[in-house]
């Protein structure tokens, strides 16, 4: 889907809600849905950094890392992804403070989500440094790099560029995933809805809007992805014309 | 003591009780998934004009939370008439979203078609309901099994949040279990096991089928 039908998505979606608030029944649940729509941004951002953080190190440790560092890095690859985002939410939630470990519902939903979507993200960071043409490497051997040098300043700006669209597609598929945090009393857009319903019954215009905002913020994280991958390819051509 | 497995034994029937509704809400919406996006996609191409409505309503359902549209099925359904039961609510949401994710499997599979397969089915004159059962869908399907296989998996994987509408599966039990006892520590990992076990199994499942359909399409 091209940018111009994301961006008149995102245009139609703003304005649905913004004529939906000029009505009393829908206005009444905005302030309270906004609020846990912060948190909910507030959960993504935090957990998207995790997740870039960890699925480059994943990726490194299991490419080019020692023995025990690249076991480790594929027991956590396929321990996360192995096994549902909800039941590692409840498990560092309800099971890590058996072992002593007792933390808050938010670490726990930042690192929950960071973690499993860095899993999912470490194998397109792989596959992405897989990509570049070998002979990328062999020119770096010619001119006397080291093996960090060539891949910090040959291999990664390349790899960068072909991680773009499927780190958007991970980033869009955390922010639903922060819909699961509302399980663990976290008061973010999915809980507020529900306890809104709870309270009100007014079930059709709380879950409309709670749809047209999570609509909204992925559109926006599409279209994001969308500008950086035009900047960043940009560079990719000019470089080959000159 | 942190681990009890006199514990573990006694809780594992109940939980294998429970993994038998997962397994069957994952395979009766894993059948609406591969219908629907299928009907979809074929829609798509059969029916041009809707191509634009479709591709936005396929973006509309893959950009909100699946937890979200369980809400909303079971929810605000019910306000327009239509009462579902928590299980049927959750398997219908669970379908129609990875439907969606299923119709662009299909339409990758369709746009891998060669042009001249249409051609010379027209130059047959075969309507296209016979074109697309006998002559497209028939070599578009089997190249793509081992993506739709990927999604099962995926969808395994989602339907813990059918716990949410209070649907009886592995995960809801094993919460009742700990909020009775006191003791998460063993449903709760009992049960991320039961899903990396699987998930293992059917990942080394999809890879042998790859192979064999890599094997038969080069023969």
């Amino acid at each position: 889907m091209g940018i111009r039908t994301l961006v008149a998505m995102l245009v139609v979606s703003l304005a649905v809600i913004a004529v939906l608030a000029t009505q009393a029944t829908y206005r009444l649940f905005l302030p309270g849905l906004l609020q846990g729509a912060v948190l909910t941004i507030e959960i993504a951002v935090l957990g998207s950094l995790l997740a870039v953080v960890m699925g480059v190190f994943a990726a490194l440790a299991r490419m080019y890392g020692p023995a025990p560092l690249r076991w480790l890095a594929t027991v956590y690859v396929e321990i996360f992804r192995g096994t549902s985002a909800l039941v590692q939410l409840f498990w560092l939630f309800f099971v890590l403070p058996q072992f002593g470990v007792t933390l808050d519902a938010f670490p726990v939903a930042v690192l929950a989500l960071g973690l499993n979507v860095g899993a999912y993200g470490s194998e397109c960071v792989r596959g992405s440094i897989l990509s570049v043409a070998r002979g990328q490497w062999e020119a770096g051997t010619a001119l006397n790099m080291s093996r960090a040098q060539m891949l910090r300043r040959i291999i990664l700006p390349q790899a960068f560029i072909a991680m773009i669209p499927p780190w958007g597609n991970l980033f869009i598929e955390l922010l639903k995933s922060t819909a699961l945090v509302s399980l663990i009393t976290l008061s973010d857009l999915a809980f507020k809805a529900q306890q809104m319903n709870q309270n009100t019954f007014k079930t059709v215009p709380i879950f409309t809007l709670v749809l047209l905002m999570y609509l909204a913020m992925s559109l926006v994280v599409s279209i994001g992805m969308r500008l950086l991958e035009r900047r960043a390819s940009l560079g990719l051509a000019r470089g080959r014309a000159a | 003591m942190i681990w009890d497995w006199n514990f573990t034994l006694q809780i594992l029937p109940v939980l294998a009780r429970a993994a038998v509704v997962s397994v069957e809400a994952t395979l009766l919406g894993f059948v609406i998934a591969a219908t629907l996006g299928l009907v979809l996609a074929v829609i798509r191409i059969a029916v041009p004009w809707t191509a634009w409505t479709i591709s936005v309503l396929v973006e509309l359902i893959r950009s909100t939370p699946l937890l979200i549209q369980i809400f909303f099925i079971y929810f605000v359904f019910p306000k327009f008439g239509l009462v579902l039961d928590a299980f049927t609510a959750g398997v219908l949401a669970i379908g129609i979203h990875y439907a969606a994710y299923c119709s662009e499997v299909y339409r990758a599979g369709f746009d891998n078609i060669h042009r001249g397969q249409w051609e010379a089915s027209i130059a047959l004159n075969l309507s296209s309901w016979t074109t697309f059962r006998d002559i497209i869908i028939p070599q578009a399907i089997p190249p793509i099994v081992p993506a739709l296989g990927n999604y099962l998996v995926a969808l395994f994987k989602e339907t813990p949040l059918l716990s949410a509408i209070a649907v009886l599966e592995l995960m809801q039990t094993a919460k009742i279990i700990g909020s009775e006892t006191f003791r998460y520590t063993e449903p709760i990992t009992l049960v991320g096991l039961f899903f990396l076990a699987m998930s293992l199994v059917s990942a080394a499942l999809i890879r042998t089928l790859e192979r064999l359909l890599n094997r038969r399409n080069a023969r």
